[in-house]
């Protein structure tokens, strides 16, 4: 993958903030990270991590209020996305970002054909004619693997299975060429044949359009076999960010090193149990004061109740925000 | 779509023949005698003739075949002949009402235009206002407007017709002057000045039906937009990049309008059961009126002809309300 060329979506100290009844609850943390071009970035996470709510804040998919982004700056190709006003956010979502979303049985508007709501991008932000419209949602549906294209573009949502429908969704989301695709979760509502054939499309269509993919995701093996470079997030904020075989190889940060635990091996001995990660996500009503895994690390220091800990970089690409150094079993000196 | 209306209309048949027997059994059981009104001068073996001369003298099953018959068969005879010129039904009894002695259809041809002019605009400028207010409420929901409109539905809802009736009466008819407290049946439309005059006195029982109406829908329209609101597929229309009012105006709207049409749809036989009340308020003559004037009188025939027309309506406008829900949600077939 290109490496070291300019990012197409730098993220700086992202703070997001959701006003509730009961307070504030600080969804994203300072989170940053950048996307190069052609890149596939995997992000990881429990529920509540922050994953969705993070690539949302970028794009202006949030309900404001309740959201508000406090801080942080997203350059994408030059603009801030985070001070664009709607129009131009507008016009970039759906034509430059594509999203798809985590369940294709409820993405889609049951009232419409699979059509309407396939041309609907490409006459928005292409300007195509009618015409010149269908004839390109009908080769978008003949390039995401949908059978006999033409002729289904006039059927609805309902009349298509659950993969299809998420085929469908791809399909929406690269209708106008984007540079970067954010797919939230987009496997884990399908079974796992249908799943993997969703993954080797994704793979495929990358390969052949080129463009910058974030897969959100709470599975890492889904993100073995297809990230260039993941992302690990907890109570909104990152935790390890590694090339994918050094993550795997040499996970830092305890709750990396705990979700690869839970992952069930077919090699190798069996283990008794599945390892789980005690304890519950938290939720956080202030900006943390100390590091968020605390409670349920197995490796807490002194020093981790007293301060929550920057990113680290630990070598070249590879950053983790813990003071605990799995190579000498004691805190991390930077 | 076709086979099922029609296997629909099959099937309402017996519905309907069911209907009619509880109609007329409950009437029959209901105490009363069409002689009450009669002075008390008039002898009661006169009385007693007089009554079997309306057929009252007759065991209840035979009545009712008579009614059926004259109904399902000379009535559309009739209507048949009236339109064309022909003479089919010549020599047959039409449908008479026993306080009136005029044939019942011919009456009630009488009082439609005013219920359906009346209640009839209330029904279309409350769905005209309703639909509007019900997407902005939901859309802007615990804004002030959003408050307003909750309030003033309230209001709508629970004020009953007798009350705001009367009220508007003394605001603008006493008090302002501006509309006529009674509505003129007599008035003919000819001009300007004539149209101008029938609007007017429309005026005050449109808006307290529409008043009515309009929370009722208004209220149906806001709850299911904020069902879809949050859906995700109205978010996926905002990822595409769709703007806000293609957005609430075609995505949402078009969902949430499947239970509001069938709401709307089953609304629309009341409107010919005329607003019983406020034509009353108004002295408008219309169906509500009339049931009300036939009931009173024991008009038997009457009573039973205009309930029985009720629940056709009724009938005919749930499958017409079901028609509607296959047309607008394509997840629905009917086959």
């Amino acid at each position: 993958m290109p490496d070291g060329a300019q990012p197409i979506l730098d993220v700086r100290d992202l703070k997001t903030v959701f006003l509730t009844r009961g307070g504030e609850v600080h969804a994203v943390n300072d989170v940053s990270f950048d996307l190069r071009p052609g890149e596939l970035l995997g992000v990881v996470g429990e529920s509540g991590s922050g994953k969705s709510v993070t690539m949302m804040s970028l794009i202006g998919l949030l309900p404001m209020p309740p959201a508000e982004i406090r801080s942080g700056r997203a350059i994408f190709d030059g603009l801030d996305l985070l001070q664009a006003d709607d129009d131009t956010l507008r016009a970039i979502r759906g034509a430059r970002i594509g999203f798809v979303f985590q369940d294709p049985m409820t993405s889609l508007n049951p009232v419409f054909t699979v059509g309407f709501q396939l041309m609907e991008p490409l006459r928005k932000h292409m300007g195509m004619s009618k015409a010149q419209a269908r004839a390109r949602a009908a080769e978008l549906l003949d390039l995401v693997g949908i059978p006999d294209a033409a002729a289904r573009l006039k059927d609805y949502p309902h009349q298509f299975s659950g993969g299809m429908r998420q085929r469908v969704m791809i399909a929406i989301a690269l209708a106008c060429d984007p540079q970067v695709l954010i797919a939230d979760e987009p496997t884990t509502a399908l079974d796992v044949t249908i799943q993997a054939q969703i993954i080797e499309l994704v793979k495929d269509l990358r390969r052949k359009l080129g463009m910058a993919i974030v897969w959100i995701t709470h599975d890492l093996g889904v993100i073995a076999g297809i990230a260039d470079r993941v992302m690990v997030m907890y109570g909104g904020q990152v935790v390890e960010q590694a090339p994918v075989r050094e993550l795997f190889s040499d996970p830092q940060h305890p709750y990396t090193r705990a979700l690869l635990q839970t992952v069930p091996s077919l090699r190798g001995k069996r283990a008794e149990r599945l390892r789980v990660i005690e304890g519950q996500p938290p939720v956080l009503g202030a900006p943390p004061a100390a590091c968020p895994f605390r409670p349920r690390c197995g490796h807490a220091l002194e020093r981790c109740g007293r301060e929550n800990p920057r990113r680290l970089a630990v070598r070249p690409g590879h950053e983790v925000a813990c003071f605990w150094d799995p190579a000498s079993g004691g805190e991390r000196h930077a | 779509m076709l086979n099922y209306t029609i296997r629909r209309l099959f099937m309402a048949v017996p519905t309907l023949i069911f209907i009619s027997i509880v109609i007329f059994l409950l009437l029959e059981l209901a105490p009363g005698d069409p002689m009450a009104q009669v002075p008390l001068t008039v002898p009661a073996e006169v009385k007693q003739k007089m009554r079997e001369a309306l057929g009252l003298g007759e065991p209840a099953p035979i009545r009712y075949w008579k009614w059926l018959t004259q109904i399902f068969w000379v009535e559309p005879l009739h209507l048949f002949d009236s339109l064309f010129g022909t003479n089919f039904s010549d020599g047959y009894q039409r449908a008479i009402s026993w306080q009136t002695r005029s044939p019942i259809f011919d009456i009630i041809a009488q009082r439609i235009p005013q219920t359906l002019w009346v209640v009839g605009v209330a029904y279309v400028v409350a769905i005209v206002i309703a639909i509007p207010v019900g997407v902005y409420s939901a859309y802007r929901q615990y804004s002030l407007f959003d408050n307003v409109g909750t309030f003033v539905t309230m209001i709508g809802f629970s004020v009953p017709p007798f009350f705001s009736g009367v009220l508007v009466i003394v605001i603008f008819s006493v008090w302002l002057g501006w509309f006529p407290s009674i509505y003129d049946t007599t008035l003919r439309v000819t001009d300007w000045d004539s149209f101008l005059a029938q609007l007017r006195q429309m005026v005050m029982p449109v808006m307290v039906l529409a008043l009515q109406i309009t929370s009722q829908i208004s209220r149906f329209m806001r709850a299911s937009m904020l069902d879809n609101l949050n859906l995700d597929y109205v978010r996926t229309a905002r990822a595409k990049g769709v703007s806000e009012p293609t957005v609430i105006l075609v995505h949402v709207l078009r969902n949430s309008m499947i239970p509001v049409a069938t709401v709307i749809a089953l609304g629309i036989p009341s409107i010919f059961g005329g607003a019983i009340i406020t034509e009353q308020v108004f002295k408008v003559n219309g169906i509500g009126q009339l049931l009300i004037g036939s009931i009173e009188a024991n008009d038997l025939p009457m009573v039973q002809t205009l309930t029985f027309i009720f629940a056709v309506l009724i009938v005919l406008f749930n499958l017409i309300a079901d028609i509607i829900y296959g047309i607008l949600d394509p997840r629905i077939r009917y086959e």
